[in-house]
């Protein structure tokens, strides 16, 4: 596997496909909200605003090109969450989808878990291909025959039919969070799963919808105490009993279910000191960690906040091991960017399949790749203009000050409507999943592009 | 004055995003209105101590004498106590709540436009104690101790206060009042900004 691309690397990052609407009236379901490859690469999962899930399946490589990697296609396409009301509160629940998560495939179906604000599903996608035919009590049509006329018994038939997907609610997992829910995560016993909210962090078995345990609680007796809130939590992807959770405040606390059942006090707690020379109005909202993410082999986390994507080694607490820039040209315009409230977007992050390059989203549809090994990063662009299939992708580069060079843009000129949030790594191969407002892009490596 | 109007910028940006997003689709979001409610105090305590210094520049000594007393007055009463004053109450539009209106009308006078009587008790950890009023020491003995405060004046008058099973949540009616004054509400509005936050 290979590099960030650009420079010295091997690897050149090529257009493959697109999904969505081309035009750019962008309605308001249909900004994606979470993409996520399941565990072979096999299928990608998107949630949109409108509480909608589409699962893209890539299709078996031909034959005749061994070397080009299949393409993603519908799959299955099912509402996922509706919207809600609150009659207590007064107060509608957005059929949103946050996160989606898939479980390992145990046998020819596969399931993932998906939610809104409030409500866990677990949905069941299956697929069926034959169909029972020969009822003794049924016509084909499915009316039912009039006993009388059955006199001669056989034996139901399956026959082949045309494909179908179908996507199941399996379980609900309702009414445990006050505050909305921001992170869920299965854990790697395969089953059970934790869900977190602004404040408190639940432990649910897969199998049981009516009850789950409270894991971590850090709502104050007096809520007017309030400092920090709880932005996202995952578990350990070896180790079923740990898992780790970012604060609003910048500092990750990594908790161990074997030492007590309520995980208030952290095992481990992950802060950088601040610089004090960066003190400013905002310095704690760009502080607030808007992401965290295991690395696969499970050494190192990653967490995300408004301007950086910092590496951290589960050894050490008292600072991370690698700090990239994602745009630190923003840090002049942090009061800019907090009045369009541009300063409370939630970028994403993710590691490739061996944890060498990092990946993260940026505005004006850029988005950044870190490559750990060899010190590089590359900023490159989804957008239509460089969507001819197999083109490579050019390098871009933001002018920060000084003479704009022929092919830089400026700062001024991004447009931080374009922002991408979502980006999602193929667990093994080069391949990515980009998600701009309302479009999928999917990138592969030109090595393997190529026929 | 470049910081402190910088600063009330701030503030102001920050009390119209904190309204508006009461009225957002899914409810008032956490963490939103905690970062909101952060900067807004650190807009809110660089303003401040922008009028202070700006006050102690033009007032001079003529000023401190006067003054002496009162400073002895709310030091005595500063000290230890979590004594809850929240000027911007005093206004005359805002209707109050019971529990303070009383003790409040007396300070509606020494309140406006002033900062400099509030701010020079300085900058004290307990939070609530620099929003203190110029207040006779008998008047804290009608308040009420702790941190449950008084809404600003931004905010409606009324809350109901809903016990659910989950736990003491608050749900904050939207008044017609609006919500943001210029200029001067700035200088007296002290901003307890964890009202935001006691809302959920």
């Amino acid at each position: 596997m290979a590099g960030a691309g650009g420079g010295g690397n091997d690897v050149q990052w090529c257009f493959s496909q697109v999904k969505g609407a081309i035009d750019d009236d962008v309605a308001e379901a249909d900004i994606i909200s979470t993409v996520e490859f399941n565990h072979s690469g096999e299928l990608l999962a998107t949630g949109d605003k409108g509480g909608r899930v589409v699962i893209f399946q890539q299709e078996l490589e031909s034959k005749n090109q061994p070397q080009c990697r299949g393409e993603y296609n519908v799959y299955s396409t099912f509402q996922s969450h509706e919207p809600e009301f609150d009659y207590l509160k007064s107060l509608e629940i957005e059929e949103k989808i946050n996160k989606i998560r898939w479980l390992p495939q145990k046998n020819a179906a596969q399931f993932l878990l998906s939610t809104n604000d409030k409500t866990i599903k677990l949905w069941k996608i299956s697929e069926r291909d034959k169909r029972p035919e020969g009822y003794n009590l049924k016509e084909e049509d499915g009316r039912y025959r009039d006993p009388t006329t059955v006199t001669t018994l056989r034996v139901p038939v399956f026959h082949p039919m045309d494909l179908m997907v179908e996507a199941s609610p399996r379980r609900v997992f309702a009414n445990a969070h006050t505050y909305h829910i921001n992170s869920i995560s299965v854990n790697s016993d395969c089953e059970t799963y934790l869900s977190a909210d602004d404040l408190r962090i639940n432990l649910w078995n897969l199998e049981i919808t009516d009850r789950s345990f409270n894991i971590v609680d850090i709502k104050p007796a007096n809520m007017e105490e309030l400092t920090e809130v709880i932005t996202a939590a995952e578990f350990h992807p070896n180790q079923c009993n740990t898992f780790v959770y970012s604060s609003s405040k910048g500092t990750i606390r990594l908790c161990d279910m074997r030492a007590s059942a309520l995980c208030d006090q952290h095992s481990k707690l992950f802060e950088e000191p601040e610089d004090p020379s960066n003190r400013s109005f905002f310095s704690e909202i760009i502080s607030s960690i808007s992401d965290v993410k295991f690395s696969h082999s499970g050494r190192y986390m990653m967490t995300r906040d408004y301007l950086t994507v910092k590496i951290w080694d589960l050894n050490m607490e008292s600072r991370p091991v690698e700090t990239y820039q994602v745009h630190e040209y923003l840090r002049s315009k942090l009061c800019s960017l907090y009045e369009n409230d541009c300063i409370f977007d939630k970028f994403e992050c993710c590691w490739n399949g061996n944890d060498s390059v990092v990946m993260t989203g940026s505005y004006n549809n850029f988005f950044r790749m870190f490559d750990r090994g060899y010190r590089q990063d590359v900023t490159l662009e989804a957008s239509r203009e460089s969507s001819k299939p197999r083109s490579v992708l050019k390098p871009r580069k933001v002018c920060t000050g000084g003479k704009r060079k022929k092919d830089e843009i400026s700062v001024d000129s991004l447009d931080f409507n374009k922002k991408i949030l979502h980006t999602a790594w193929h667990p093994q191969d080069n391949i990515i999943a980009v998600a701009t407002t309302n479009n999928l892009y999917i990138f592969q490596d030109r090595l393997t592009s190529i026929q | 004055m470049d910081v402190s109007a910088e600063a009330k910028r701030i503030m102001a940006v920050s009390i119209s995003k904190l309204y508006a997003s009461r009225a957002q689709r899914g409810g008032m979001r956490l963490h939103r209105s905690l970062l909101l409610s952060v900067v807004m105090r650190s807009a809110r305590d660089l303003y401040h101590s922008a009028c202070l210094a700006k006050e102690r520049e033009e007032l001079g000594t003529a000023h401190l004498v006067q003054v002496t007393p009162e400073e002895g007055a709310m030091d005595t009463t500063a000290s230890g106590e979590q004594v809850e004053v929240e000027v911007s109450q005093v206004e005359p539009e805002s209707p109050l709540t019971p529990t303070i209106q009383e003790p409040m009308s007396s300070d509606s006078d020494a309140a406006q436009g002033a900062c400099k009587t509030r701010t020079f008790i300085g900058k004290e950890t307990v939070e609530d104690k620099e929003n203190r009023s110029p207040v006779s020491p008998d008047r804290h003995s009608r308040k009420r101790r702790g941190k449950a405060s008084v809404a600003p004046d931004f905010l409606p008058s009324k809350r109901a206060r809903l016990s659910l099973e989950l736990g003491e949540e608050r749900v904050l009616r939207t008044g017609r009042r609006t919500c943001c004054r210029a200029g001067d509400a700035f200088t007296t509005l002290s901003l307890n900004s964890n009202r935001a936050i006691a809302a959920f």
